[in-house]
């Protein structure tokens, strides 16, 4: 398995933080990718643009926000 | 956030912010009432006239809600002079002017400042005839829900602030809707006029916040047919992607409690009920056969997409989602 590509989006609004990740998913398309996000709102856009592309995504509170786990 | 203050209160004041109304509305004489309304708004479009054209559309729609007619309309803009060329401002206020006129209204003058963020929209004031006044309460058990812009323009700004809109017609359509003038007192005929229960517009707490605002007074529930919205193309799948604006969540959590959905949508399919609308469509109750009778002709004007989405019965201010109607 290859090493975890880290995304940190926090702090940007939206739609800012599914740029950053779209960008990701397509340069680490084997994956694994993570993002780390602030806002719900954040957290299902991120998500949603994941499985609406075929990622198995995973979703996980961190102590400041959320984190959005992306695997083939 | 005027709740602290104290409530104006005056013989020839009709209602203002106590009843949670945008706009001033007083007793003119005894046929007429006066409307003055403000709203601003920033950048939802690339294009400078475009946006012009949108925020003013957006601040004439406060008067057309209400059954009037603009008469007069001021500019407020902020405007970042250090960064974007002035004749970025131009176009912007003459989209604006465009607008104005094309209401059959009046500019007259207006204010800027100087601002990071550019923002741009109208102070206007308008008239309605005291007996055909659209209050946006006053839907009764029976009515059926108009509904005449499509909803995803929340949607599409934040596919297009992404640059990932997918299908060019998402765009240009909601460019298309964004600048249509919510014009309906001015071409309905005073009968027709006097035939609406109630109406208000769609803008940024979505179908359902506004939806919501017409049983305020309570008595009453609407079931909404949700395979019945109207929706601008290719929304379904930038949703999906994705794309939702945070007014648009927001607006969900703000009023998922009122909103029933027994036979549990998918989530995809309810964001079109929260979607945060830019100058949306008016929301307009009538009873069945004038809906019927006013149908074909509301879409004779332009608003091709017009629907009814809605059907209100007594019951205990909810919304119920459905299939269909």
């Amino acid at each position: 398995m290859s090493e975890t590509f880290v995304v940190d989006a926090r702090g940007l609004s939206c739609p800012q933080p599914v740029i950053e990740t779209r960008k990701a998913l397509e340069k680490h398309s084997g994956g694994p990718v993570e993002v780390l996000v602030d806002t719900v709102t954040s957290r299902e856009n991120v998500a949603r643009y994941g499985e609406s592309h075929g990622w198995k995504v995973a979703r996980e509170d961190t102590e400041d926000g959320f984190k959005v786990s992306f695997t083939r | 956030m005027l709740r602290d203050l104290p409530l104006p209160s005056h013989e020839r004041i009709i209602t203002s912010w106590g009843s949670g109304e945008d706009a001033a509305l007083w007793t003119i004489d005894s046929e007429r009432a006066g409307i003055l309304t403000v709203d601003f708004i920033t950048p939802v479009s690339d294009d400078p006239l475009t946006w012009g054209q949108i925020a003013a559309a957006n601040s004439l729609s406060d008067v057309f809600a209400m059954g009037g007619k603009p008469f007069v309309a001021l500019n407020i803009v902020g405007f970042p002079t250090k960064t974007l060329e002035l004749d970025v401002l131009k176009d912007v206020l003459r989209g604006g002017q465009e607008k104005v006129a094309e209401a059959g209204a009046f500019l007259l003058g207006g204010h800027s400042v100087d601002d990071r963020e550019p923002k741009y929209g109208l102070v206007v004031y308008g008239e309605v005839r005291q007996d055909s006044l659209w209050k946006v309460t006053g839907a009764r058990p029976g009515d059926l829900l108009l509904l005449t812009k499509p909803v995803g323009t929340g949607i599409v700004a934040t596919a297009v602030k992404a640059d990932m809109v997918e299908d060019e017609a998402s765009r240009t359509e909601a460019a298309r809707w964004m600048t249509t003038l919510n014009d309906l007192p001015r071409r309905l005929s005073p009968d027709e006029c006097r035939m609406v229960h109630a109406c208000t517009d769609v803008t940024g707490f979505g179908l359902a916040g506004h939806a919501l605002d017409m049983l305020s007074e309570g008595g009453l529930k609407l079931t909404l047919g949700i395979g019945d919205i109207p929706l601008l193309p290719g929304v379904l799948g930038l949703a999906s992607s994705g794309l939702i604006p945070a007014g648009t969540y927001s607006n969900r959590i703000a009023y998922q409690d009122r909103v029933k959905d027994p036979s549990k949508h998918d989530d995809i399919l309810m964001d079109m009920v929260f979607d945060a609308q830019t100058s949306g469509g008016l929301l307009i109750a009538l009873g069945r056969e004038d809906a019927e009778r006013l149908l074909p002709k509301i879409r004779s004007f332009g608003f091709d997409r017009t629907a009814v989405i809605g059907e209100f019965s007594e019951g205990d201010g909810t919304i119920e989602i459905t299939d269909a109607l």
